[in-house]
């Protein structure tokens, strides 16, 4: 038993290799300025559309080539995984902590709680979440914040679902039976025998929603609702990059690379985490 | 001297009128095993539940009052009747990979109820946990508290389970048929833990099983359940050598002997089963809740 743990614990690809880019792309982000080799604004028409490093024509310290007003892609992708990262980490807590605390009374509670949370769950699945949010951030205004908390409203409610009906299995175990007889209260046993065992999958579900907001954020950038600077953003470069898509190909391709390559890393990361975090599993 | 457990004429109805339990009287003397026997779906379960003041929500007590060491649990707040039952009651449940928590390890799960009802500290609660386990025969407590349920076998979960139900000196224990879910080898052993820890501690138990055999070895006396309604009770030693009900020795003669295991296994007679129904029939007829 103990050799089969071990194994399963060092052979986690998926895992690493997940994690991997999701460091690499953090790191370059926070450290956006100094690993960056050109300015991302800096516009220059003598470099415009030129071709990624291995193909002819291209110019040594602009590796994945420049878009139509010659700025360089790869300095514009580190640039824009700054927005992607803050709007995946903040969107997704809020949306965890609301959608999560909601799904555990819900769960735990039933009764009226249960039923109140659920119909509100079920008015709000109704709209289209991708019409919702350009809804919502039309009302809100654009700006960071505004995608932050549209997406963050939107998508409480995946982890409510979830973790409600994770929470309902919890509730009927001889183990908060047992609790109730040694005379914790509700709120004791939600988040002394009950919490532990969603947490597994409240993580898996954060890490696949950071892939969600980078998605939605990319989605509002690409409508031209997300942030109103001139600060590059992937939705922002890919918008860009269609108009090109004739003339200079990578400035969609790219970006659309990286965009895919982090949103399956979030799920992938996530459902890595949750088998090593499951006791049952480990 | 006051009982340790006394039910008086409990009833239990669903939410579709049918009764789970019909006035059933019960006692359970200091110090004393109580068998509580009865098939599947008889209410031996609810009775333990409603003791422990954990029914499912579905279902309604209608009738009777049950007394705690003298204390009319109806007659308490909620929030007493909890620290009531926290503190003079344990329960030794039926499956033990349920029973525990699998996301924490043993140790906590164990101390914090000490920690918790008691107000011990952390320290004494380690110590007397540590004490239980050695009484339940767990050879390496340092290293079980630190496990997570998974790593331990059954058997050894349940020893666990013993240990946590007695750790906190209960009154009364509720074991819901503490060994159905174990192999038979290690049931006997569990069976006999439960009996020297009773005996060691002086605990009061309400032991419910479907097997008379074990009544024999552990209870000094019986209840017999039939469909919610107690058919008969007495000692343990009188009911095996007369029993009274007809029900009773349906069930005797239902229970294989190790000289010839499956010569007497045979269904219950369809005459008994004609006279409970008519019984049953007749103290629903009978029957009006007092309140409810
Ligand atoms: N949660 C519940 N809600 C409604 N009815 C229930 C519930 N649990 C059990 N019952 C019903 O109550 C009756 C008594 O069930 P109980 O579990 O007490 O039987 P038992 O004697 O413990 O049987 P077993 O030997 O199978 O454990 C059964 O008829 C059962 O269908
Ligand atoms: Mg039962």
């Amino acid at each position: 038993m103990d050799e089969a743990r071990i194994a399963r614990r060092s052979l986690s690809p998926r895992l690493w290799l997940a994690g991997g880019w999701l460091v690499l792309a953090l790191l370059a982000a926070v450290f956006a300025p100094l690993v960056a080799p050109q300015d991302p604004l800096a516009q220059d028409l003598m470099l415009e559309r030129l071709p990624p490093f291995w193909l002819d024509g291209a110019e040594p310290g602009y590796w994945l080539g420049t878009d139509s007003l010659g700025r360089d892609l790869l300095s514009r992708l580190i640039f824009g995984g700054r927005i992607a990262f803050i709007v995946a980490f903040a969107a997704a807590t809020s949306a965890c902590l609301l959608g999560s605390t909601l799904g555990l009374i819900a769960g735990y509670l039933g009764g009226w709680a249960d039923r109140m949370i659920s119909r509100i769950v079920d008015v709000w699945m109704a709209f289209p979440p991708v019409l919702f949010a350009i809804l919502l951030v039309a009302v809100l205004g654009t700006g960071l914040s505004s995608v932050i908390i549209a997406i963050a409203v939107i998508d409480w409610t995946r982890f409510c679902r979830v973790i409600r009906a994770e929470a309902m299995s919890q509730a009927r175990m001889d183990y908060v039976e047992s609790a109730r007889i040694a005379g914790y209260g509700r709120i004791g046993i939600m988040l002394r025998e009950v919490l532990p065992n969603v947490l597994p999958s409240v993580v898996a579900l954060l890490s696949l929603e950071m892939g969600i907001a980078v998605i939605v954020e990319a989605i509002l950038s690409f409508v031209n609702l997300s942030i109103a600077t001139d600060d590059p953003t992937w939705g922002g470069i890919i918008a860009e990059g269609r108009l090109s898509i004739h003339q200079a190909w990578w400035v969609l391709v790219f970006p659309l690379v990286t965009l895919i390559l982090t949103v399956l890393s979030f799920s992938q990361f996530g459902e890595g985490l949750k088998a090593r975090f499951d006791p049952v599993l480990r | 001297m006051s009982a340790c457990l006394d039910i008086h004429h409990l009833s239990a109805v669903l939410p579709n009128g049918q009764r789970v339990l019909r006035s059933v009287s019960l006692t359970v003397q200091p110090g004393e095993v109580r068998a509580l026997v009865g098939e599947s779906g008889a209410g031996k379960t609810m009775i333990g539940k409603a003791v422990l003041g954990v029914l499912p929500k579905s279902v309604r007590i209608v009738e009777g009052e049950m007394l705690i060491e003298g204390e009319d649990l109806g007659r308490l707040d909620a929030k007493a009747r909890r620290t009531l039952i926290g503190a003079r009651t344990a329960l030794i449940p039926q499956d033990p990979l349920t029973a525990l928590n699998p996301s924490r390890r043993i140790g906590p799960q164990m101390t914090d109820r000490l920690v918790r009802i008691l107000g011990w500290s952390g320290e004494r609660a380690d110590s007397r946990i540590g004490q239980l386990l050695d009484e339940v025969q767990i050879r390496d407590p340092e290293r079980v508290l630190r496990c997570y349920p998974h790593e331990l076998s059954g058997g050894m979960r349940q020893r666990v389970l013993i240990a946590a139900a007695f750790a906190a000196e209960p009154r009364l224990i509720v074991a819901d048929e503490p060994t159905t879910a174990l192999d038979v080898t290690v049931q006997k052993q569990i069976l006999r833990l439960i009996a020297q820890l009773q005996r060691d501690h002086g605990t009061a138990i309400l032991f419910v099983t479907h097997d008379l055999g074990v009544v024999a070895k552990i209870s000094q006396k019986v209840s017999v359940l039939y469909a919610g309604k107690v058919v008969e009770e007495a000692g343990t030693a009188d009911l095996f050598a007369a029993p009274q009900h007809p029900y009773t020795r349906a069930l005797m003669a239902a229970t294989p002997r190790y000289t010839d295991p499956y010569a007497s296994l045979k269904p219950v007679d369809e005459a008994v089963l004609a006279g409970l129904a008519a019984e049953i029939a007749a103290s629903d007829r009978d029957w009006r809740p007092a309140h409810g």
